[in-house]
């Protein structure tokens, strides 16, 4: 018994730990002062000046960007990343080893070695970075999350309804649709998803790829911002909303996978 | 029309659009590395970039110490992971499920917010920034990829094994080090992987958590690609890539030996 209740209490304690920065957070957004930790008594006037017009356009605008570029970059990952899938769950011996093998480099590379390879590219074909390079590149280290996530399903997938779909007169792009994607969707799903957390988390490919042209994401505003010695105190309802709005979508997420197995 | 539809009904064609555009935002990207860690600002062949790092005292310095701080980093999140996910793996399924939730829920907040908000709370606490709150902030924020590979194997432990090894006299000590441990092995690399290397090329991490005093490699490369030496940055970059590639043929030998200890 003694040992449950420790062992209860070390997770919780971990939990705790992993969580204090957030509360903080959450908790200064509430008050006025400049400085984070530094309590001048509660007031929302922060959480309204976030939505004022013009106020701080640029951490809106950065906002935007985050959400336009991750949307972009997960829709377009999840397509490419689904057809190949489909792609490499047919090819045989030394071609699937050597895509799969390609597919596995930009997720054990690291996000630095993507960004500056990535940032060479560009320069070395005279691009100017800006808005269509970080989609390119958020692209690029997004896809391979897809194809690991969609290839699962496909092998789990009854190889001969596919066949037996175009037996039966349906024409190819029938059975992908009635048959296949059925049958993927789910791991499309959480590629999608998992691309979409991967983008807006990014700092280190965006800030390789994002050029001088004075775009800016949430991720290189604050990088910025806590150079410069201060963080803008709008920074911290902002995260509070964001993480209120992630908890509230994961509880729902977490609700409709629970209910979906019960069925 | 005929001959594309005829193209396509081979679905192993499909790939062809991923191929082709990895070729171009992957590989030729990689190789671009090599050709300017090779060469000099007027594209002569050179290996000077490397005698450059090798020569800078300061530059290898950097690179140890972040190999070192990545290790310490790995070693604390094994150290404080493996227990929390021995325990939820006793857990009730529906219970743990929860709980892997909560610990992989502060993940979805930006990075950097992550870690200004741990700038904040080691303010909050008064104490300094610095080496001890840069291992601190690189613990909090992988641990979570540390606890999920290695949940994910112990859950799918066959339990006689344990029950077998008290049967025939071993004492807990014993079932760990030799049924448990070995057992879970897979998770344990896959956690290695996932935590090590993201933190071997961390930067931005480390100039928020130790007020710009503490430089990891991460940040040497990323001064030298703003300064426009690109070259030096490339070889850097290829330093860190043998670094990896190193590091990931260890983790593929663990995990030839029992398949599934994956995140996926």
């Amino acid at each position: 018994m003694v040992r449950r209740i420790l062992e209860q209490a070390y997770l919780w304690l971990l939990l705790l730990l992993l969580y204090a920065p957030i509360f903080i957070i959450v908790i200064f957004s509430f008050t006025e002062s400049k400085v984070l930790g530094n309590w001048t008594g509660f007031s929302l006037k922060l959480y309204g000046s976030i939505f004022q017009t013009g106020a701080h356009h640029s951490l809106v605008n950065a906002c935007i960007n985050t959400v336009a570029i991750a949307l972009i970059a997960a829709a377009v990952a999840t397509l490419l990343g689904s057809f190949a899938a489909i792609g490499i769950f047919h090819l045989k011996g030394g071609r699937r080893k050597a895509v799969e093998f390609v597919n596995t480099i930009p997720i054990l590379n690291g996000d630095i070695i993507t960004g500056i390879s990535l940032f060479l590219l560009f320069v070395s074909l005279g691009v100017t970075q800006g808005f269509t390079t970080v989609v390119l590149a958020h692209i690029a280290f997004c896809t391979p999350y897809v194809v690991l996530c969609v290839l699962p399903r496909l092998k789990q997938m009854n190889p001969n309804l596919y066949e037996a779909a175009l037996d039966l007169g349906a024409t190819p792009w029938q059975a992908l649709r009635k048959v296949i994607l059925p049958e993927i969707r789910p791991g499309m799903v959480t590629g999608f998803l998992l691309s979409l957390t991967l983008s807006v988390d990014d700092f280190a490919v965006t800030v390789f790829t994002i050029g001088n042209q004075g775009l800016e994401t949430l991720s290189t505003y604050i990088y910025a911002d806590a150079r410069k010695g201060g963080l803008t105190p709008e920074l911290r309802p902002l995260s509070a909303i964001i993480f209120v709005v992630i908890l509230v979508l994961l509880i729902i997420m977490n609700r409709r996978a629970g209910q979906l197995k019960k069925n | 029309m005929n001959r594309l539809s005829l193209f396509l009904s081979a679905r192993k064609n499909w790939v062809l659009p991923y191929v082709i555009f990895s070729l171009v935002f992957v590989v030729l990207p990689l190789l671009l590395i090599v050709v300017y860690a090779f060469t000099d600002d007027a594209g002569h062949l050179t290996l000077a970039n490397f005698g450059k790092f090798f020569d800078h005292p300061e530059a290898v310095n950097t690179f140890i110490y972040s190999i070192g701080i990545a290790i310490i980093t790995t070693i604390g999140c094994i150290v404080l992971g493996y227990p929390a996910a021995w325990i939820l793996s006793r857990s009730r399924s529906s219970y743990a499920q929860t709980l892997i939730l909560l610990f992989i829920l502060p993940m979805w907040v930006n990075v950097l917010i992550r870690t200004l908000a741990t700038v904040a709370l080691f303010d909050f606490c008064q104490l300094p920034l610095g080496e001890g709150a840069l291992i601190f902030g690189m613990i909090y924020n992988f641990i979570p990829f540390m606890i999920f590979p290695i949940y994910n194997t112990l859950q799918k432990m066959d339990r006689s094994y344990i029950e077998a090894a008290e049967d025939l006299g071993a004492n807990s000590v014993q079932v760990f080090w030799k049924v448990i441990l070995p057992l879970s092995m897979p998770g344990v690399v896959s956690g290695i992987m996932m935590v090590f290397m993201p933190t071997v090329s961390t930067f931005a991490i480390a100039e928020l958590l130790t007020m710009n005093n503490i430089k990891l490699f991460g940040t040497t490369m990323q001064e030298n690609i703003n300064n426009s030496m690109w070259n030096y940055g490339a070889a850097l970059s290829l330093i860190m890539l043998f670094l990896i590639a190193a590091t990931s043929l260890f983790g593929s030998d663990g995990k030839e030996s029992e398949k599934g200890g994956g995140l996926w």
